[in-house]
């Protein structure tokens, strides 16, 4: 403790700070913590805003995690399982201070705040009582623990010695405020410039080739062109073998040139902006690229910050400037940032400002960030809310000063640019086990030439000297004797091995790697023109960010899919009220309330100055209660009801129109001035523009006060106090003291808890209450999220005493979350119920269909959210996910046993078989998928269904949905409880995940990738998505309001998840189809080719001639026969999209790899085997006994083996357009018009063979 | 959907990200046929057909396959059969010693390396029926690598071709120059091991002229070897290969080395010697006088005379006629297969219980 104490001052930024400005930093941590979390995820809300606190404990508790570790082992060990995920390893290799949080995810870092004290806890009421509720579940559960361990005090210590470390671990940046020649006098921190491109023009050459070579593929290629250079082994001619090498390359090379020659340009427009820079004095422009750490930058509005920054005066007296961090995160609200008091006063002086930040080394972590500033011996923390990053900009602030801490390369912007990493898409990794069989049999053959040559050279070993078409030796006098080219019977079997190997070297399809991606390329480009995906109302087109895994599209076996943003719009919207126990709203979705709203909306129109971005149509006998000039208990309970809805939230509203011009022409409707509102809650926005709606228009808000406009009339009401949403308490109040000096507190929060501090004993409030309790049951069941809204008047007394604690409680620095706590239950007692909210998160458009179709298709679709139990299954039902006739099996653990324990249960009871047994699984899963049969059934199959039927029936459950939650998770995802988990999901239909963090959900999605071999999509739009994202084999982005982030981290994005079904059902089979048999086809070209090289040789006493020239050698796989491939991988369809969209079943072909398998494989090559001796042989025959020579056979064969394996494609393709019967009678006539072309030309030995 | 968004979108490529869609923006009276060529095309909607294996399609393939195929078959056999063929072997004949002992073997070497010896052989032949004009005169050999690598690569093109590249001999080894550095023109193991039989045919002492003329591939003449390009050096160093050539005829006129330059393809080959401009009558008595003087003695080989007319087939080979015909035959068998099983057991057209799922949750 003696060692915290001095430090707690530094700690803690609000402590220092009137109540007022607390109030401020407090909501701004919170929206920090919504910079990086869903707002479905509720849960990862209060780990962002503790992210700032928490690094400063991570050292330290570096140390004593050994210890604590024993004690927390049930979880810690649980919990490294769920960590245990690459992406995530990988941030934690490159950023050692915030390693130690990043190891103690979601339980333990709650466990840090709630026992540490050190923190208040800046739960946002942005979430209501779904984001409360799992932080609560969880860190209550961990405090019991903790409790027991008897740790607590021990812990507290431990985290308040933190700060001391920051400054003398891993060697911080020292940052001098105005001085960049002191701050990069010690080390040179890097300058602003960046440099996106990857070559210089120098090194482009060694090191564009040098990454090239990094493909096998290349290497093979390389060292048979090396061994064609060997002269006993030169079977080609040395030039050619190099050109399809120096061709590969050459292109490969160009496209890698233009592509750097971009960035460059992109590069220097950036480089060369300008930004206004503090040099002696004054501000003057400079280019970004030479802006140094340690500068003071001053940024106007709407301009883009050129580095990381940390604020030291705004425009604003209290120091607030607004960002928009679009391009950083993708999140379109304003966020508020901080300069510190003290250097914004110092600013604001004009004193010269100077000083010392001493910060951690650059990292990539957006959502922290963690500092000391030094003014004048006095030490002050910053920390995220006092920094501003590159790439975003300023809004509605004038301007703006900062000091440059991280410039250039250092940014945080620019350390996230970072790729997603390249995935390999299954196919290609079978590909490879066929081209290991294919290799095999390159090995046999050679073996078989080399093996024949020896035995041949040693019959005929006394005869080599004089063998006319042999000659061992030379002649000559002066080398009698001597050997030509011959090295004994063992070397020049080794050397025919060589030999063979550079003669069927395209036994391996070499050109299959570049014809796939050009295939792939079409098909994206198809992909991307897909009118049916391209979501209209947002503008966003569907785009593939990977080119690698288009296949994997048709193979997927299970969808992970967020939920808000995702199947919802994330657009919340006010649908229903319950006030005063009586239903309003509830035809506000029938239309014909038209002609009554008119009147009210008349009424309305005329008093309102204020028009909403959004519009909401009110209700009309809710207005009409509104407007009611009779006095009663009902009228003002409406009112105060959308007084509430009003003021207690922490929504800033933001107008367009200045307010002055407006108030001047209230009277005239033509002039409404508009106003947005902007925050964390979507719910809140949506709770705030109702309350607009019936004339309740929240007008502005500073810290101290905020401004209603009722009707026309602004009412002035003074904030006392403001208890923040906390998930132990489930609600927000806030006090307000009204211009009639009457004071009121206003509460909203989750049912549950509301419920129990009303007010009882009152015969009304009873039937209201009832009434009401009835209506959220009724609100609940159709999906809707609801609130609960009470108010109470307070005495002086009561107003006094609270006024006292509360001015304690938030000034206390230690627990003082607990003792704010303490205040809010003085005040939030007795309370008045006024009615009940219901938003609807709307559904997106066709996301029930979408559900559908694929659960048709057989895919598995698992909706891993971070919403509460309730909201869950309520999204669940109402897009079609879950169906009244499914057996719900909910697992609700709070410990270990606990969990094994429902596992066991629900495992006895619905017969789930162990792994042991995977077969009952997959045979149990193959009835289940039986029951989708959409298309007629003949006699054979209905009895299988009735068989099917009988065996349910016999075993008495239908369909199963198994319902978890985070709390749970973290249990289970522990080893051994992961396969009895996994079972049990794996025989599920459906499975849901309600309040997961987005480690567990990646967790789960690497949960259903390391136990099967079925294909994993992941889809989601936000940043708690992407580590499930990137986990999944093929990650898809939705491109919503939530940003960029899923989208960037994503291989596919698109606007709408409808559109999943079409991508899946219809590009998905179409691309695997086509990429499936592209493959084999590839394999058979050119295993006929060498094959028929092969029984050639076996003609030529095993030497490798080849009868071919070796000009038709290099074109055969490259001109000959690649274009129609091509084609045919981009443009054939088996079916129509219609036929595919209409019997989703067809699907199934995809995960079933029928399109390429192991047996297709085999058969492809039997059917090669064959192939390939009738076109050797047939030519043979007939010429056996001829005059026929070697050149005219090798153009015979040339000729015939194009027609081939154009003629086997032709018998393939499934649909003939007009590109394809171009490509593919082209490339024949273009063989036969090449062999013209080189058998005019003299040199070759062929000439003239036409 | 088409009807509702009259919006036309345009996939670009950009190096950085990939494909993207611009909208261009346009009523839809402005949507040209080129506009809705292209909207066909990037939507995957051009006009296919799509042929579907129908039994009815698959029968009348077959049918008209056979039909095709069977007469062509018939046609070739019938040719192959008119072809008159005289083939005799005569490498064993004209030898003195004959036997499979090593004195043997020697005995026959050093007879057919001993330029003294008289390797005069008569053989006396009889024409099985008539043989009309033009008869090609062949020789074939068994058994001789004229394929082998070593082999096909001892040549050079370009001294062949022009009188300036005489030296150009490096290709050739190990028959590419004389002791003291001069080269050998033609050069290489193919020239050197030229074939040098000859023979002489006549009947009841007229002696019927073999037309040596143009036996040769009219391009090897015009143009793959030169016709300023005389033999230098060549054969005139032990061991002696094979034929010598006569130096004061260019390349270009020596046509049995242009016919044996081109290397034959399979092992057992024959190559043109000439061609009988008269008719031999059935039964006709022909003598042919064989100087037997190419060594294939010291390696297992044939030699063979080959007299053979020609048809529009070529020589007389059955193969093509009998591929032909049972690859037809296959077809209409399969044919009348399918119209049988399509009669006594129909199915319809797309049944889905043969697809793949349902057959597979059949069998399991």
């Amino acid at each position: 403790m003696s060692s915290g104490k001095p430090l707690l001052s530094t700690s803690e930024p609000s402590s220092a700070t009137s109540p007022h400005h607390r109030r401020h930093s407090s909501l701004t941590i919170g929206s920090l913590g919504r910079l990086c979390h869903n707002t479905s995820i509720s849960s990862s809300v209060t780990d962002g805003s503790q992210h700032s606190n928490l690094s400063d404990h991570n050292d330290e508790l570096e140390d004593e995690l050994e210890e604590f570790d024993e004690d927390i082992s049930p979880l810690g060990g649980a919990l490294r399982n769920s960590v245990e995920c690459p992406a995530y390893l990988r941030t934690r290799k490159k950023f050692k201070p915030v390693d130690l949080q990043l190891q103690l995810p979601l339980p333990e870092r709650k466990l840090l705040v709630s026992w540490g004290g050190v923190t208040d806890p800046q739960h946002v009421w942005s979430m209501r009582e779904v984001s409360g509720a799992s932080s609560q579940a969880v860190s209550s559960g961990i405090q019991d623990y903790l409790n027991k361990s008897q740790r607590s005090e021990r812990f507290l210590q431990i985290s308040m010695q933190l700060k001391e470390n920051l400054t003398h671990h891993d060697n911080p940046r020292l940052i001098h405020i105005n001085d960049p020649k002191r701050t990069n006098d010690n080390f040179e921190y890097s300058g602003n410039e960046i440099r996106t491109s990857k070559y210089t023009f120098l090194n482009f050459l060694p090191k564009n080739l040098f990454i090239q070579f990094h493909r096998v593929a290349y290497l093979y290629f390389l060292a048979i062109a090396a061994l064609n250079q060997l002269p006993p082994l030169a079977v080609f001619g040395r030039t050619v073998s190099l050109v399809p090498l120096l061709f590969v390359l050459t292109v490969t090379a160009v496209k890698d040139g233009y592509e750097d020659w971009r960035r460059h340009r992109s590069d220097r427009n950036e480089n060369n902006r300008e930004a206004l820079v503090l040099q002696s004095g004054k501000f003057h422009p400079k280019r970004w690229k030479k802006l140094q750490s340690g500068e003071v930058v001053k940024i106007c509005s709407d301009e883009t910050i050129p580095c990381d920054m940390v604020l030291l005066n705004t425009s604003d007296p209290s120091g607030i400037a607004y960002i928009q961090t679009m391009n950083l995160d993708g999140e379109s609200n304003l966020k508020t940032r901080y300069a510190r008091q003290e250097t914004n006063k110092l600013v604001l002086d004009g004193t010269i400002i100077s000083g010392v930040i001493t910060c951690e080394q650059p990292n990539r972590n957006i959502y922290e960030f963690t500092a000391n500033l030094e003014i004048k011996g006095q030490r002050y923390p910053l920390s995220q809310s006092n920094i501003i990053l590159r790439g975003c900009q300023l809004k509605n602030t004038e301007w703006a000063i900062g000091v440059v801490v991280y410039a250039g390369k250092d940014t945080k912007a620019m350390l996230n640019s970072a790729m997603s990493p390249a995935k390999r898409s299954r196919l290609e990794t079978y590909m490879n086990r066929e081209t290991f069989w294919l290799s095999v049999f390159l090995l046999i053959m050679c073996l078989v030439v080399a093996i024949g040559m020896g035995l041949w050279l040693n019959t005929h070993k006394n005869q080599l000297d004089t063998l006319p078409y042999y000659r061992k030796i030379y002649f000559d006098k002066k080398k009698f004797g001597e050997k030509y080219k011959y090295y004994g019977i063992p070397m020049e079997t080794f050397f025919s091995f060589l030999s063979s190997i550079i003669v069927f070297q395209i036994m391996i399809p070499i050109s299959l790697y570049i014809t796939m991606e050009l295939v792939r390329l079409g098909q994206s480009y198809f992909m991307i023109g897909d009118r049916h995906m391209y979501d209209s109302s947002s503008d966003s087109r569907f785009q593939c960010r990977s080119l690698n895994i288009n296949e994997d599209l048709g193979q997927i076996r299970y969808v992970f899919s967020d939920k808000t943003g995702t199947l919802t719009e994330n657009k919340m919207e006010f649908r229903k009220a319950s006030v005063w126990g009586k239903q309003y709203g509830s035809t506000l979705s029938v239309d014909g309330t038209g002609d009554t709203n008119v009147g009210a909306e008349a009424v309305l129109e005329g008093r309102r100055t204020w028009k909403l971005k959004s519009e909401i149509t009110p209700d009309s006998e809710l207005l009409k209660l509104l407007h009611n000039d009779l006095s009663g208990d009902e009228r003002i309970a409406a009112q105060e009801f959308f007084l509430t809805l009003a003021a207690c939230n922490t929504v800033i509203p933001i107008a367009t129109q200045s307010p002055s011009s407006s108030d001047t022409d209230s009277t005239l409707r033509a002039s409404y001035g508009i106003v947005d509102y902007q925050g964390e809650s979507p719910d809140e926005q949506a709770l705030v523009a109702a309350a607009s709606a019936y004339g309740y228009t929240l007008y502005e808000r500073t810290s101290g006060h905020i401004v209603v406009d009722v009707n026309g009339e602004k009412l002035r009401l003074v904030v006392l106090g403001l208890h923040e949403f906390d998930s132990v308490r489930k609600r927000m109040s806030v006090v307000i003291r009204f211009p009639n000096d009457s004071v009121k507190v206003l509460v909203k929060g989750a049912d549950t808890s509301m419920f129990s501090i009303l007010k009882r004993d009152h015969p009304d409030d009873n039937h209201t209450k009832h009434a009401t309790q009835s209506h959220l049951n009724e609100y609940s069941s159709e999906g809707l999220r609801t609130l609960v809204v009470a108010s109470r008047d307070l005495t002086g007394e009561e107003l006094v005493e609270w006024q006292s604690t509360y001015e304690d409680a938030s000034t206390s620095l230690t627990d003082r979350s607990i003792k704010l706590r303490q205040t809010a239950a003085l005040i939030e007692c007795d309370l008045t119920l006024l009615g009940a909210t219901a938003i609807e998160d709307k559904l997106q458009e066709g996301v029930p269909e979408a559900i559908e179709s694929l659960r048709q298709a057989g895919i598995k679709v698992w909706v891993l959210t971070g919403d509460k139990q309730e909201t869950a299954i309520s999204i669940g039902l109402s897009c079609k996910l879950l169906t009244a006739d499914m057996e719900q099996i909910i697992i609700n653990g709070t410990s270990e046993s606990e969990c094994r324990k429902f596992l066991c249960d629900a495992k006895a009871k619905y017969c789930v078989k162990s792994a042991n047994s995977c077969d009952q699984i997959s045979v149990w899963r193959q009835n289940t998928e039986s029951d989708y049969l959409e298309i007629p059934l003949g006699t054979k199959l209905s009895s299988l269904q009735q068989q099917h039927a009988g065996q349910e029936e016999g075993a008495s459950f239908g369909p199963l949905a198994l319902i978890i939650d985070g709390n749970s998770l973290v249990y289970i995802l522990e080893k051994d409880l992961e396969s009895e988990l996994f079972d049990l999901a794996t025989s599920c239909k459906v499975v849901l995940c309600c309040r997961v963090a987005p480690l567990q959900k990646a967790g789960i999605v690497d949960l259903i990738k390391c136990r099967s071999d079925d294909m994993t999509l992941a889809i989601g739009d936000g940043a708690n998505d992407v580590s499930m994202i990137q986990m999944a084999d093929v990650g898809v982005g939705i491109c919503g309001q939530e940003g960029r982030q899923a989208v960037m981290a994503s291989d596919f994005a698109m606007g709408q998840f409808r559109f999943l079904k079409r991508l899946l059902l219809v590009h998905g089979h179409w691309n695997y189809q086509r990429i499936g048999y592209l493959v084999l086809y590839n394999f058979y070209r050119n295993a006929v080719f060498v094959l028929m090289l092969f029984w050639y040789i076996l003609y030529t006493a095993f030497s490798t001639t080849s009868a071919l020239t070796d000009w038709s050698s290099v074109f055969y796989s490259v001109l000959y026969t690649s274009l129609p491939t091509i084609v045919v991988g981009i443009l054939d369809k088996d079916l129509s999209h219609k036929t595919l969209l209409k019997y989703p079943k067809l699907y199934s072909a995809g995960y079933r790899q029928e399109s390429y398998n192991m047996s297709l494989f085999w058969i492809t090559m039997l059917d090669m085997l064959w192939q390939s001796l009738v076109l050797f042989y047939v030519p043979l025959f007939t010429y056996r006994d001829s005059t026929i020579d070697i050149w005219s056979m090798g153009s015979l064969w040339t000729i015939a083996v194009v027609i081939l394996v154009n003629m086997h494609l032709a018998m393939d393709i499934q649909r003939w357009v007009v590109i394809t019967h171009i490509s593919l009678w082209g490339s024949i006539s273009i063989t036969y018009s090449c062999m013209v072309v080189l058998d005019s030309i003299p040199v070759f030995p062929n000439y003239g063979l036409v | 959907m088409k009807e509702d968004d009259p919006t036309v979108l345009k996939a670009e490529y950009s190096p950085s990200d990939g494909w993207r869609l611009t909208k261009i923006e346009s009523s839809p009276e402005e949507l040209t046929r080129v506009d809705e060529a292209e909207e066909k095309f990037t939507q995957q909607e051009l006009p296919a057909c799509k042929p579907i294996l129908t039994p009815g399609l698959v029968i009348t393939t077959l049918i008209s396959i056979g039909i095709i195929f069977v007469p062509i078959g018939l046609g070739s056999l019938s040719a192959s059969e008119h072809v008159v063929e005289i083939v005799d072997r005569y490498d064993d004949a004209c030898i003195p010693s004959n036997g499979d002992d090593e004195a043997a073997k020697r005995e026959r070497l050093s007879f057919i390396q001993n330029a003294k010896t008289n390797k005069t052989c008569i053989r006396n032949l009889v024409v099985p029926k008539k043989m009309k004009h033009p008869i090609h005169v062949y020789y074939q050999l068994d058994n001789f690598y004229q394929n082998h690598r070593r082999y096909v690569k001892s040549r050079s093109d370009r001294q062949y071709r022009s009188p300036g590249s005489e030296g150009d001999t490096k290709t050739c080894a190990p028959e590419s120059e004389v002791d003291d550095h001069r080269p050998i023109v033609p050069c290489g193991l193919i020239a050197w091991s030229l074939f040098n039989d000859t023979y002489g045919i006549s009947t009841k002492d007229n002696p019927i002229l073999i037309n040596k003329k143009d036996i040769a591939w009219p391009s090897d003449k015009n143009s793959k070897f030169g016709s300023n390009v005389y033999p230098k050096n060549f054969q005139k160093q032990d061991p002696v290969g094979g034929g010598k050539l006569n130096e004061s005829l260019p390349l270009s006129e020596q046509e049995d080395l242009l016919v044996w330059m081109r290397t034959a393809a399979l092992p057992n080959f024959r190559k043109l010697y000439g061609r009988i401009e008269t008719d031999l009558e059935a039964d006709e008595k022909i003598t042919v006088v064989i100087q037997n003087n190419y060594n294939t003695y010291s390696f297992d080989s044939k030699k063979q005379l080959v007299l053979s007319t020609t048809t529009w087939i070529g020589g007389k080979n059955d193969f093509l006629g009998k591929a032909y015909i049972s690859v037809g035959g296959t077809c209409l068998f399969l044919a009348i297969a399918f119209i049988l099983t399509y009669v006594i057991k129909p199915r319809p057209l797309g049944d889905p219980a043969y697809l793949s799922w349902n057959l597979n949750s059949a069998t399991r």
